[in-house]
């Protein structure tokens, strides 16, 4: 770590910089934002998928026919810190089936199928009276329990995030609610209305990472945001919270890109915000702390916008985990006529569902129903013309034409000297590309196909190890046994000479005696 | 004029015996090139390429003695890398060696095995966990599916299956687009 750029970081939030491209998008966050947030009604059935993060699938905890009550873990992933699923409602467990999950491939995955008793009880809670006296191990522990992950899309389990930083040592907390991508707006209903939970749940996280300062990061058109924010920072009578309003731009939001806004500091590719002492959560994140910590609730719901000009009431929605999609949709009017495309996240970055059968998941922000006339006609993709459009826009300072060019054609070393694994996924360079080449989507491939690579690299090296072990044993066996024929033959030819010599001996008595003789 | 003599010859006996020190002191053991090819084969271990191993098949080519094509689960893209490393021109996979398949895992009907070791001792990673008389299993993560353990059992016990993919293994799909002319350095695609 360089001790002066961490602290420069120190810093953050008092000047603010610029990072590179983006672009300014009409936001249409308005129309999702006119109403309060409004609970979902109890579902007839919920579906947990037991896959809700990067990595394997959670283990399940819970039989079928078994009686859950609200908030009782029913999943526990095996990797990246062993995280819990919790129940989203009481009731019982009526399989544990596949079922549609949301996620890209579309593809059916194990979920925990849950039939509501209609009664909503919480379980036993253990909530922590006393967080500001308790010991910052025992805060983190209970943020992994909790099964809290990232909510602003990332889906990394916060407990992981939690304790690497505290091992690295943070000097500031940054809140990000700068929600830049357009129609998603769970993030601001969420400050308007919890601003309390808010700074609380930052005021845990602050001690749990042993952070000086928080910086809360939102957009300068969150107006009613700000007040509310002020407000709630002056009633708990924390010190060193502040609120910082950067300019709306997309992708800004982006990790890497907001702490370069607040710091004017680049994080070095492969590098993490905790390299320069800073740990960024989503404010959505640091209510779910709030709740885990002061109630002792684990993450079982979360605020999701359902818009677009698909949806005939748009809104935001607190929903369990595990709704089922359709129940959201008919809360909210249902589809209003021409609606063609059923979006989970937001219009850059999300990605089409099949089906609204699918459950709400925890990285579920945003349903976004697009109607025929909002989805592009897709135009026949044209030769790249090199204008350089993408890479002026590009927020990670790639060159998105040279990666297309050596991902199309399998060049991977050179994709990984031109820094994919940089890439954002944010959707700019294909949004402006002239030649509608869809970029994001062969770098998503070339990711993959990356990762598929290393994998078999990996294995290749194991077996080349184990083949030269193996060879290595073979060759000291058939020398020991080469040793072992050589010595008996030595110690053979050993009797043979002593035999020999009292051969000789006898020999030589007898001819003595027959000389006596 | 002997001035001029005198110092060029000492210079180049100075530096005959820098050179000379210096190639005793930082000697490499190993062929280099023999490394880089071997770094690219597959690890496998399978012998279709005639050769009793990667390293053996390596060796090999560094002696110019066997082709690049003979290595069926290094496939196209292997052969591919092998050329650009050998600055030689890539050529088809040799069929007599075999065709390319996807990859494979052996797996034991432990129900069958007779515990006879004739697999354990065929297989050229250690993959195989057994004892005699005692039933035999094959260490899925370890397996390169070379099919060396199927000639060898006497009751047919052994079975390729492809390997399962696992969800959090699923991949991006490819694009529906035109692969650019491979080969061609890195001009315009709109130029031609």
């Amino acid at each position: 770590m360089q001790t002066h750029l961490v602290n420069e970081a120190r810093h953050a939030g008092e000047r603010l910089h610029h990072f590179h491209g983006g672009l300014r998008l009409r936001h249409n966050k308005k129309i999702s934002c006119q109403v309060p947030v409004e609970k979902t009604p109890l579902a007839i059935r919920y579906f947990v998928p037991l896959r809700q993060q990067t990595g394997r699938e959670a283990e399940p905890l819970v039989r079928t026919g078994q009686s859950v009550m609200k908030g009782d873990p029913v999943g526990r992933f095996p990797q990246l810190g062993g995280g819990y699923l919790h129940a989203p409602t009481s009731g019982r467990v009526t399989a544990i089936a596949r079922h549609p999950n949301s996620h890209p491939s579309g593809e059916e995955g194990l979920c925990v199928v849950l039939k509501p008793d209609g009664l909503d009880r919480w379980g036993p809670l253990e909530p922590l009276t006393d967080w500001e006296g308790t010991d910052p191990g025992l805060l983190r522990q209970k943020i992994r329990d909790a099964g809290i992950v990232g909510l602003g899309g990332a889906v990394f389990p916060t407990g992981v995030k939690v304790g690497e930083a505290s091992e690295r040592g943070i000097h500031t907390l940054i809140l990000n609610g700068a929600e830049c991508e357009p129609y998603i707006s769970c993030d601001e209903m969420l400050m308007r209305e919890q601003p309390d939970t808010i700074i609380h749940g930052a005021r845990i996280l602050q001690r749990a990472i042993g952070a000086e300062r928080t910086v809360i990061a939102i957009e300068d058109q969150m107006g009613a945001v700000n007040a509310s924010l002020t407000g709630a920072i002056k009633r708990s009578g924390a010190a060193g919270i502040e609120i910082v309003k950067v300019t709306t731009i997309y992708p800004e939001g982006g990790e890497k890109q907001l702490v370069q806004v607040l710091t004017g500091l680049e994080i070095p590719a492969g590098g993490r915000p905790t390299d320069l002492g800073l740990l960024c959560q989503n404010v959505a994140t640091a209510t779910a702390v709030a709740r885990a910590v002061s109630e002792g609730k684990p993450l079982i719901e979360r605020i999701v916008t359902v818009t677009g000009n698909g949806i005939r009431k748009p809104r935001n929605l607190l929903a369990q985990i595990g709704t089922p999609i359709a129940n959201l949709v008919d809360q909210c009017g249902g589809y209003a006529p021409g609606a063609a495309r059923l979006v989970l996240g937001g219009p850059m970055m999300g990605y089409a569902l099949a089906s609204d059968s699918n459950p709400v998941i925890k990285a579920a922000n945003c349903i976004l129903v697009l109607t025929e006339d909002d989805i592009r006609p897709p135009q026949p993709e044209m030769p790249c013309i090199r204008c350089g459009e993408c890479a002026r826009v590009c927020p990670a300072m790639l060159l998105p034409q040279q990666l297309n060019w050596s991902i199309r054609n399998g060049l991977w070393d050179e994709t990984t000297d031109l820094g994919l694994a940089e890439c954002i996924e944010c959707g700019c360079c294909d949004f402006v590309c002239p030649s509608h080449i869809p970029l994001v989507e062969w770098f998503r491939f070339g990711k993959s196909e990356l990762q598929i690579l290393n994998a078999e690299r990996q294995q290749a090296e194991t077996a080349r190890m184990r083949f030269e072990a193996r060879e290595s044993r073979l060759e000291n066996l058939k020398l020991e046994r080469k040793q072992r024929i050589a010595q008996k033959k030595r110690a053979l030819g050993d009797a043979n000479e002593k035999q020999e010599k009292i051969a000789a001996a006898i020999e030589r008595a007898r001819a003595g005696k027959g000389g006596e003789n | 004029m002997l001035t001029a003599i005198i110092t060029i010859t000492l210079l180049g006996v100075l530096f005959g015996l820098g050179l000379g020190w210096a190639s005793g002191k930082f000697r490499v053991e190993a062929d280099p090139v023999t490394e880089q090819i071997n770094d690219i084969l597959p690890q496998t271990q399978c012998g279709q390429c005639n050769y009793p191993g990667c390293r053996p098949y390596a060796e090999a080519i560094a002696r110019g003695e066997a082709g690049i094509n003979q290595c069926p689960p290094g496939g196209e893209s292997g052969i591919r890398a092998l050329a650009d490393l050998l600055g030689v021109e890539a050529v088809p996979l040799n069929p007599e060696n075999g065709e390319q398949k996807p990859k494979a895992v052996a797996v034991i009907d432990e129900a069958i095995c007779i515990g006879c070791t004739l697999c354990i001792q065929a297989c050229p990673v250690d993959a195989i966990l057994g004892a005699t008389r005692q039933m035999h299993t094959v260490i899925e993560s370890e397996c390169t599916g070379c099919d060396l353990c199927l000639p060898p059992c006497p009751v047919d016990c052994i079975e390729m299956v492809e390997k399962p993919r696992a969800p959090e293994e699923w991949t991006w799909p490819r694009p529906p687009g035109q692969k650019s002319p491979a080969g061609i350095p890195a001009v315009p695609e709109g130029s031609q």
